[in-house]
């Protein structure tokens, strides 16, 4: 990544440039071909669906329009109703929120305890959470309907919070474990001699050193939560379905001509809330991942 | 007076594993308590013990008269210096020193007053507003004692509190500590693994090897009398000479020969001794053979002995002869003269000297 900078000759300076010319191209490239798709759906967002039908799928608009945008949020059917995401986007908003935030604290005091607060049988505590990380999905859908239903929380969003909560503990736990075991022992024991308890020591010393972790946790859990699609097609009903699942109703119940622009849109503002976290947070997502795991 | 740590017959496992064995010590207010021993023997573990940090397997803890076994570290009136200084990454150094009496619960009056009182003694005045991450190991070392200071506690405890310091620092900071300690009054309990510490410090030496004690003195027994080969070689440098030698019934007294290479044996004759096995080990400090006609007394005996080494050290000059199979350093003014392979008259002074069984490694005298 920087240059080695030890002296050349002539010759071999014009292949070295040359290499890197190539270098740049193939990447200019790849990024390209990355980017296709999401400028694809960008402009056709913007496109009136006259323009779809004659013009080129690349082509940039010719009469930039946020119609599509408006129906996408609040006019697109999903079935019989025709209120467009947004009812289904503050299911998610209001789903994500707690469940990140619980599924988080509870992994903050997991690790904690099986980092610094070592009992008889810690580690396998510990083994048997990373196996739940990977159970998959499917595997856990039959009982987790079961249970929600005893719970009498079936169909509802304090049910899925519920669901994204266990299934995220298994993530959260190990991240802030990774995290604490790098801390010495004998802060606790420091802390215990100067009259500090459990929850005393979690909150004054633990939680204050925890921000890189936390964010990575928490872009994460968001992540995981907000894209979710199988959770939210099986344990919801109308009305409290979340916004992926809303947005594959949208793009699969139209009558009559397919609307690619509304569509399109659509599909970028469920994608937006993890977009918009990553570039607020996304700094401290790589140096959090790197500090846990280095000295885990 | 009551002591005010009494410590009896503690034991301590980890599993199935026996870290410290039957453990018994008292000492009283005003003491300087040092627990000394190579690494891994168990003194920070012991000193957990103290602090109520690691339960117990067996035996008591009382600390101020006080049965203090299954008492909380915090009811223990203790405080503690880490070998890490385990300093509060997060908070300012003031806060650092002030989180015990905000835990507790003290007026923000009394902490503002004790922390100036803290800070001033150990001259961090002007540190109290920075984090730990900005401080060097001097100073984290100095915050790490004024957390403690700040406590007022009947016992404190110190984890090996110099062991990551340069060694400049850690002459000064040792001189400091125990200048707080004679200023203090206060009883102190201290972990290290340099005999030096121990002994420039200590008004009560324990020394632990493999979790059994081995002798608990003064510096001053500890240091003449060692009770047996460990605490001889452990303690002192250069370490005392451990001749193995043959002792024979002489009148009174006992006959000491020493074997030499291509020559005959040394003997010396020592007549505060009545009795000894054939087999002996002969402990002698290098200060305790010197250059002959230096050292009188009814004790000192001189023998000429072939030299094989001169090591001029500044102040003094160590000489190295090759006596009963070992390399015996003696300790002779820096003004000396001497060459390797030559000979030179050593004065040796059986006044000092100790005896250990070769086999148990126990003192004989
Ligand atoms: N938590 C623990 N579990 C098992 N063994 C331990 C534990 N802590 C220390 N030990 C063992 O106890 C012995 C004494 O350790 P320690 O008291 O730290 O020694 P020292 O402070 O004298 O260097 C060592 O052999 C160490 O391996
Ligand atoms: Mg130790």
């Amino acid at each position: 990544m920087t240059d080695l900078g030890f002296p050349q000759s002539q010759g071999r300076n014009w292949g070295h440039v040359a290499l890197r010319c190539l270098l740049f191209l193939l990447l200019g490239l790849f990024a390209l071909f990355y980017l296709m798709p999401l400028f694809v759906m960008v402009t056709t967002s913007l496109k009136s669906l006259e323009e779809i039908r004659t013009g080129s799928l690349v082509a940039f608009p010719r009469d930039v329009t946020f119609e599509a945008w408006r129906t996408a949020w609040s006019g697109a059917c999903t079935g019989i109703q025709c209120e467009g995401l947004r009812p289904y986007f503050w299911n998610s908003v209001i789903l994500a929120i707690p469940a990140v935030l619980i599924s988080t604290l509870i992994g903050a005091l997991n690790g904690y305890v099986i980092s610094q607060w070592k009992f008889r049988g810690a580690n396998l505590i510990f083994s048997l959470m990373l196996f739940g990380c990977f159970i998959p999905f499917q595997v856990v859908l039959l009982p987790m309907a079961r249970m929600l239903g005893l719970m009498g929380l079936a169909g509802t969003i304090p049910g899925l919070i519920f669901v994204h909560v266990i299934y995220g503990i298994g993530f959260t736990t190990l991240f802030f474990r990774n995290y604490y075991v790098t801390i010495p022992a004998e802060l606790v024991k420091a802390a215990k001699v100067d009259g500090a308890g459990f929850f005393r020591i979690f909150w004054s010393i633990f939680l204050p050193l925890s921000l890189p972790i936390i964010v990575v946790t928490v872009i994460w859990q968001f992540t995981q939560i907000w894209n979710d699609f199988l959770f939210g097609v099986s344990f919801s009903q109308a009305g409290t379905q979340p916004v992926t699942v809303a947005l594959n109703n949208i793009v699969n119940s139209t009558t009559g001509v397919k609307e690619y622009n509304v569509d399109m849109a659509a599909a970028i503002i469920a994608a937006l809330p993890t977009l918009f976290v990553y570039v607020v947070a996304g700094n401290y997502f790589i140096r959090g991942l790197t500090a846990g795991s280095v000295k885990g | 007076m009551a002591p005010i740590l009494d410590i009896q017959n503690l034991v301590k496992n980890y599993g199935a594993v026996e870290i410290l064995k039957n453990i018994n010590v008292a000492i009283e207010p005003g003491d300087f308590l040092v627990l000394v021993g190579p690494s891994g023997c168990g003194k920070s573990t012991l000193l957990n013990c103290i602090a109520g940090l690691e339960p117990i397997s067996g035996g008591t803890i009382a600390i101020g008269g006080r049965d203090m076994t299954h008492v909380s570290p915090k009811d223990r009136d203790i405080a503690m210096v880490f070998q890490s200084y385990a300093l509060y990454p997060t908070m300012s150094v003031a806060k650092n020193i002030t989180f015990g009496m905000k835990v507790r619960g003290v007026d923000a009056e009394t902490q503002a007053q004790k922390l100036a009182e803290v800070a001033k003694q150990l001259q961090i005045e002007a540190l109290l507003d920075r984090r730990p991450g900005q401080l060097s190991g001097g100073q984290r070392q100095r915050v790490a004692m004024g957390r403690a200071l700040v406590r007022d506690p009947k016992l404190f405890l110190f984890d090996e509190p110099l062991s990551n310091l340069d060694a400049k620092l850690r002459v000064e900071m040792r001189s400091e500590i125990k200048k707080l300690h004679q200023n203090l009054g206060a009883t102190m309990v201290y972990v290290t693994h340099d005999q030096i510490e121990a002994m420039t410090l200590a008004t009560k030496i324990v020394v632990l090897k493999g979790g059994v004690v081995q002798q608990i003195g003064t510096p001053a027994e500890i240091y003449n009398r060692p009770a047996n080969l460990f605490v001889a070689d452990f303690m002192g440098s250069p370490a005392m000479n451990l001749i193995p030698v043959k002792a024979r019934k002489n009148g009174a007294g006992m006959k000491i020969e020493i074997a030499r290479q291509g020559a005959e044996p040394l003997v010396l004759h020592d007549t505060r001794v009545a009795e000894l096995p054939e087999d002996v080990i002969l402990g002698l400090r290098p200060e305790d053979i010197a250059e002959a006609g230096y050292r009188a007394g009814e004790n000192v005996q001189t023998a000429d002995c072939l030299i094989d080494m001169v090591e001029p050290a500044g102040a003094d000059t160590y000489v190295v002869s090759h006596l009963g199979g070992k390399q015996v350093t003696a300790r002779l003014h820096a003004e000396t003269v001497a060459a390797p392979g030559q000979m030179l008259g050593l004065a040796f002074d059986l006044g000092k000297v100790s005896y250990f069984a070769p086999q148990t490694g126990e003192r004989l005298n």
